[in-house]
């Protein structure tokens, strides 16, 4: 009996922490997108297609011009933040006075042109960077060192984002314009222009994120639709454009689709997590850390 | 034009399409056919709530449930899909219910609506790929052949069949529509989709009318499943359910035309031709140049003709026409930014 307890504890406690480890990748892929929503209140349907783009970018990189992994990491990031500032400048700017419905949509819309570019362009073969780190052993339990590295990178990138917010004028800006869009105009802030700036932070938040990512799964055109949902789905949770809320409910869901993998199949973990969801939405409609109103 | 003359109108063109079977025959175009009223008719059911600025990702869903609970009870205990069908139906309406009530009860509207039906068609498509014992998970799933009364296990062989059927399903959504359309309900909803305060305010009951309105969408969406499940005797996860099924009845709708009855099919119409055209004219090599195309036009159409080929054309036919309605005022402004 104590046996069986022993080994169970064990799975337990590996299940728990790799459950950080996953709510790390969770939390920066939340975090850029959580920047968009704050600042500019468009939902980005296509954010996941963006990685998904970046990941390519990494695979084409490393694997057929033969880049070294931190050349290519840069360039990634580089190339995913000028397609946000596009896909915002495209796509987003004439439709800012739209209903938010229709920003949505036309985003949606992003999605599919995105996906079946990958599928016309690369095919649907599912193609890896061929690097593989190695699995980090701690007494009994595995644990992934690909994931160990998002979970720092996004801890790195959330506290590098919020000094960006909180000590230069340009966060100040984009924190004043999310709290009033027509006064900051009169204010003498050049509204578009901060727009801009903030949906190329937010592409390269995505990009960062296609840099670890690609270390972890596979890339085809149809991966963003494998976690692109539940991360709209943290967002959502944590409070639309509450970074500390979108951090921790990236937690909450990671150890949720974790536990319940233990339990049964992944499949079920995700279940469970978008169950958890939409009841959260009636308990918290306005997001974890808010007031009740 | 007059009612009478309208009226004749929708009866030549009725009659004309239950005739064309009979008297064209290529089982290919038939095909095509059938799929078209099939989609029409899931694409009309989304409109029916999308009009009212219910935006949902959740029908996806709604036809998963529809095409593998009727599958499931036919392979698994022998039933009927004459019953199936219905118990799918009640099963969708049942889920719609669980959900709708709370988020119409509290408010969700925007961004949250769309984002719980989105959580919704995902938690469908994953309840289906996992449990691939029953279900067959994403390799898909196929009804018994019946072996004994085609009628009763609504398989059949022939397309002239099918597309009656197709047609006559077709046909009752856009009766629902025009039925909705002449209600009282159609007043109170646009009501609500202008300012829920207000009309909760001039004593309109917003839970129960949302609700109504999300029952009846639900309901036809699973029938548009079921239907789609036994033409075709082949379902996968992606075909019927999940986040891309729903986009693509957004998208459909969206296309044709979001507030005119024949909208949704002028959409199937066009993204199914489109679809159909491009495997043709460029064979293998076309993969994902469909929906390519689809994106683009999607992000076109709502900077641009957020009404809708339909609607836009109607509108262009009798410029005359009352003032439109505030809520549809907004979206023509988005085609002339600036204004």
């Amino acid at each position: 009996m104590q046996a069986v307890l022993d080994i169970f504890d064990i799975y337990l406690l590996e299940a728990v922490i790799n459950g950080i480890l996953l709510g790390g990748v969770l939390a920066l892929l939340a975090l850029g997108l959580n920047l968009i929503f704050g600042v500019i209140d468009v939902t980005w349907i296509c954010y996941a297609e963006l990685v998904m783009i970046g990941m390519y970018a990494m695979y084409f990189m490393v694997q057929y011009y033969g880049f070294s992994y931190f050349i290519a990491a840069p360039l990634t990031i580089l190339l995913v933040a000028i397609l946000g500032a596009l896909l915002h400048y495209l796509v987003i700017a004439p439709l800012l006075t739209a209903p938010p419905i229709n920003q949505l949509l036309a985003t949606g819309g992003v999605l599919f042109v995105l996906q079946s570019f990958a599928t016309v362009a690369f095919g649907i073969d599912f193609r890896n960077l061929g690097i593989r780190l190695p699995v980090l052993a701690f007494g009994d339990m595995n644990f992934s060192y690909a994931r160990l590295l998002s979970f720092l990178a996004a801890l790195v990138g959330m506290v590098a984002v919020y000094l960006f917010m909180t000590r230069t004028f340009t966060g100040t800006a984009i924190r004043a314009i999310s709290q009033d869009r027509q006064i900051m105009a009169l204010m003498g802030v050049d509204t578009k222009r901060i727009y801009l700036i903030t949906s190329a932070i937010g592409g390269g938040l995505a990009g960062l994120a296609a840099c670890l990512l690609v270390l972890q799964y596979d890339v085809h055109p149809f991966v963003g639709l494998s976690f692109g949902p539940i991360t709209f789905l943290i967002c959502v949770l944590g409070g639309l454009g509450n970074f500390i809320g979108g951090f921790i409910a990236a937690f909450v869901f990671a150890e949720i689709i974790s536990l319940g993998g233990l339990f049964s199949d992944l499949e079920w973990g995700y279940v469970l997590a978008f169950a958890f969801f939409i009841v959260m939405m009636f308990i918290r409609p306005a997001g974890l850390l808010a007031r009740r109103r | 034009m007059t009612g009478q003359g309208r009226l004749a109108a929708w009866g030549i063109g009725l009659a004309a399409l239950v005739a064309l079977p009979f008297v064209y025959r290529d089982p290919y175009h038939l095909h095509i056919l059938v799929l078209i009223l099939i989609w029409s008719f899931a694409y009309t059911s989304w409109s029916m709530m999308g009009r009212f600025g219910l935006v949902s990702l959740g029908h996806g869903g709604f036809m998963g449930i529809g095409a593998y609970v009727t599958a499931l009870l036919w392979n698994h205990l022998g039933l009927s899909p004459w019953i199936g069908i219905p118990v799918s139906m009640v099963a969708a309406g049942t889920l719609a219910l669980i959900v709708g009530y709370p988020c119409f009860r509290f408010r969700i509207t925007g961004h949250y609506f769309v984002l719980v039906t989105l959580a919704l068609s995902g938690i469908v498509l994953q309840v289906i790929t996992a449990t691939r014992d029953y279900t067959g998970g994403s390799l898909g799933y196929t009804p018994n052949r019946a072996s004994g009364n085609k009628l009763l296990a609504l398989q059949f062989d022939d397309k002239t069949s099918w597309y009656l059927i197709a047609l006559a399903v077709w046909l009752i959504g856009i009766v629902v529509w025009h039925l909705i359309d002449r209600s009282m309900s159609r007043y109170a909803l646009e009501a609500i989709s202008e300012d829920e305060d207000a009309a909760a305010a001039a004593g309109v009951n917003v839970t129960a009318e949302k609700l109504k309105i999300t029952m009846i969408s639900a309901l036809m969406t699973a029938l548009a499943g079921a239907i789609y499940c036994q033409y075709q005797m082949f379902i996968t996860p992606d075909t019927v359910s999940g986040i891309a099924v729903s986009l693509q009845m957004v998208f459909a709708a969206i296309v044709g035309g979001l507030f005119v009855s024949l909208g949704p099919t002028v959409g199937a119409v066009i993204t199914i031709l489109l679809a159909e055209t491009l495997r043709i004219g460029f064979g293998t090599k076309a993969v994902g140049w469909d929906n390519l195309v689809y994106g683009v036009l999607l992000v076109l159409f709502i900077i641009f003709l957020p009404k809708g080929i339909l609607g836009s054309l109607l509108d262009r036919l009798k410029p005359q026409r009352k003032v439109p309605r505030a809520h549809e005022q907004k979206a023509v402004q988005i085609a002339r930014p600036g204004t």
